[in-house]
């Protein structure tokens, strides 16, 4: 098996497949961001009757012509599409949607007929075309993958600003007079020759899986695009390094579901671990926000009870007549609370502040009714800051802003003071 | 001297409905001025056409005295807000920083004076805390900022500008206005679609009223008044209310 692994042509098909999804991945972001993702999908789907014409005006394999012959009718693919969207009243979903059945259905029907009528159809590999197989790569195709791709990467970082403006603000763009048109041209130029140079590892079904998911997965990760095209290109560099391995291992299996299998698992876990706003991280601040904010909600209750009667020993049940919480919230919010040091539980169905409770309870009292004095006083100035997760006001207001807020909160005596013993202990 | 914005017989149509029917307008002197009408009146439209970002059926646009594409780098545009994904991976610098681009010109990157630059006009907005922020972690008004800062990266003479006050809070809305009261004091031209009518007379002193054709335009002391705003929204009795009320208020206000 290692053995397998370690041949020529294992070596030479690892390298091409790996460069080919490191391109894909990065024009491939490119268009996802452009909100392009289907026309990848629509090159190669519209790239197979290309290829059976090529093989039938030459009458045998030759693998740099059927890729020229699937770059001409890929391009005419997505000039149709243009056509359509233009002219005509078919708007642009039902337009790719026409080419995508309607140029394979072509294709389908061309190499039928190029098996029944010559002697050597089998030979035109045409199925490879479909599903994808890595095995029959040679030298020369690796090099021609090389080249498309080194020429995809050395236009995207040149016009990299450029490309940048018209996928973020096409209007923006317009307005400095550059020529949208043309870039947008030249993008999906660049995709349709990634999508070519794909074609034989991967197929033309599941080739748009080799463009978007390397960008669609990086996203998880970063916030910033530069960032972003690396990982992307990384990520389909692993893709295709994973699929032909695999492949290779598992030679039954076309290639084309492989790759595209392997490029999912990395989607995947980047969905679940990215750092950005992968599942995981999402679930953790969402946890983090709940228990910070639940903890604050159990003290202000607490305090507010407590100061209305006048006792330190506050009961659940009063709690629960104050808040709209279950009494499993409540027992919940307190054993945290307890846990941090910040309430003790008396024998009976009672809590009461430790010290340093009862001074973290005053601050986030505090606070709270600052942020109420706000929105009463200031509506304008609170209605675009105000945030459950913030505790305090004096990250968005000017001091004097806030001197004045406590100063009314004073007059009408809702300002929480720490009892004299308990601010000395506290310091 | 040419006249500082000349749209002379703009027409824009969809298939065959016209938006903009035959409009002319003739902005002199440096002004802040507004463009207002109801609903589907062309507002937007018309900035659109002006900037070339639409085809326009027939008429003619010049901004001091050449044509549009000869202008570029002295044009400066703020969009809708809603006009972009604000989920796109760059941050609120790298959106002032392409204000900047405009000048570069092909493939140059942008240096460290043009990030310099892009600071300060971010420090101006006052969003300099936010620089390294993706843009969609900030509010809507903070947004709205974030796109006048980079208009002002721009370093136009005339900007235009879709709704700059749309959906902004109180405060951010006087930051906006008093933004664009030293644009208009350094001597440049704002022209910006504007939905308040009660507004109006406190933040603008030119004015055009638009509903497909041009229905009056010139200084608001003259052209906003209850006649002309009756042409432009119809009977309409609720706005005219509202129009009048800010017609007070205007001549009020010291």
């Amino acid at each position: 098996m290692i053995e397998q692994l370690l041949a020529y042509n294992t070596i030479v098909v690892l390298l091409g497949v790996s460069i080919l999804g490191a391109g894909a991945g990065m024009v491939g972001s490119f268009a996802v961001l452009r909100k392009r993702a289907l026309t990848g999908d629509a090159v190669a789907h519209a790239a197979l009757p290309g290829v059976c014409v090529a093989f039938l005006i030459l009458g045998e394999r030759n693998l740099t012509f059927m890729l020229l012959g699937a770059l001409a009718s890929g391009v005419l693919g997505i000039v149709i599409i243009a056509a359509l969207c233009r002219w005509t009243r078919v708007r642009e979903d039902a337009a790719i949607g026409i080419v995508l059945s309607v140029f394979p259905g072509l294709g389908f029907a061309l190499s039928r007929m190029i098996q029944n009528m010559t002697t050597n159809g089998s030979k035109a590999g045409l199925e490879s075309f479909i599903l994808g197989k890595t095995a029959g790569m040679t030298r020369p195709d690796v090099y021609l993958i090389l080249a498309s791709a080194l020429f995809c990467l050395a236009v995207v970082l040149v016009l990299y600003k450029e490309f940048k403006v018209v996928a973020f603000d096409t209007g923006f763009a317009r307005s400095l007079g550059w020529p949208v048109y043309w870039l947008d041209l030249l993008l999906m130029s660049l995709i349709a020759v990634a999508v070519v140079i794909g074609l034989p590892a991967v197929g033309i079904i599941m080739m748009a899986a080799l463009l978007i998911l390397p960008g669609a997965g990086a996203r998880f990760w970063t916030d910033s695009l530069g960032w972003l095209l690396f990982i992307a290109g990384a990520f389909g560099l692993l893709t295709g390094l994973i699929g032909t391995v695999f492949s290779a291992l598992f030679s039954l299996f076309p290639a084309g579901p492989i790759i595209v299998l392997s490029g999912s698992v990395i989607f995947l876990i980047s969905m679940l671990l990215g750092t950005r706003r992968g599942a995981m991280v999402r679930l953790l601040e969402h946890r983090c926000f709940q228990r910070d904010y639940g903890e604050r909600q159990l003290l202000l209750a607490t305090y507010d009870v407590a100061s209305r009667t006048g006792q330190a020993r506050v009961s659940a049940a009063d709690l629960l007549a104050r808040k709209s919480w279950s009494p499993g919230k409540v027992n919940g919010l307190i054993s945290n609370a307890a846990s941090s040091g910040l309430v003790e539980r008396l024998e009976t169905d009672e809590i009461r502040f430790t010290p340093a409770g009862l001074v973290r309870a005053v601050e986030v009292t505090r606070g709270h009714r600052l942020w109420e004095e706000l929105l009463t006083e200031y509506p304008e100035l609170a209605g675009s800051v105000v945030n459950l997760a913030s505790e305090s006001v004096d990250k968005y207001v000017e001091p004097a802003i806030i001197a004045d807020l406590t100063a009314s909160l004073k007059r009408q005596s809702r300002w929480p003071e720490l009892p004299t013993e308990t601010a000395e202990a506290a310091v | 001297m040419s006249p500082i914005l000349d749209i002379h017989d703009v027409t824009v149509a969809y298939q065959r409905k016209p938006v903009l029917w035959d409009v002319d307008l003739i902005i002199e002197q440096p002004q802040l001025a507004a463009i207002v009408g109801p609903n589907g009146a062309g507002k937007s439209t018309l900035i659109k056409a002006v900037l070339g970002l639409i085809p326009m059926a027939s008429g003619s646009v010049q901004v001091l005295g050449e044509p549009v594409a000869r202008q570029r780098k002295k044009i400066g545009y703020v969009p809708q807000r809603e006009s972009v994904d604000w989920d796109f991976p760059v941050s609120v610098l790298d959106v002032v920083l392409m204000g900047t681009y405009g000048r570069l010109g092909w493939f140059r990157r942008p240096g460290h004076a043009e990030r310099e630059w892009a600071r300060q006009c971010l420090n101006k907005v006052g969003l300099s805390q936010f620089e390294r922020r993706q843009i969609g972690q900030l509010s809507g008004g903070q947004q709205q900022l974030v796109f006048l800062a980079r208009a002002l990266a721009q370093k136009a003479e005339i900007y235009f500008m879709d709704e700059p006050m749309a959906g902004v809070d109180a405060a951010t809305e006087q930051i906006i206005f008093e933004l664009l009261r030293e644009l208009r004091q350094q001597g440049k031209t704002i022209i910006a679609v504007h939905h308040d009518l009660r507004t109006v007379p406190l933040y603008f002193d030119w004015v055009a009223l638009l509903n497909m054709r041009l229905v009056a335009s010139g200084p608001v002391e003259t052209t906003f008044t209850p006649e002309n705003l009756r042409k432009t929204y119809g009977g309409r009795l609720a706005i005219l209310d509202a129009a009048g009320e800010a017609m007070k208020a205007g001549s009020e206000a010291p």
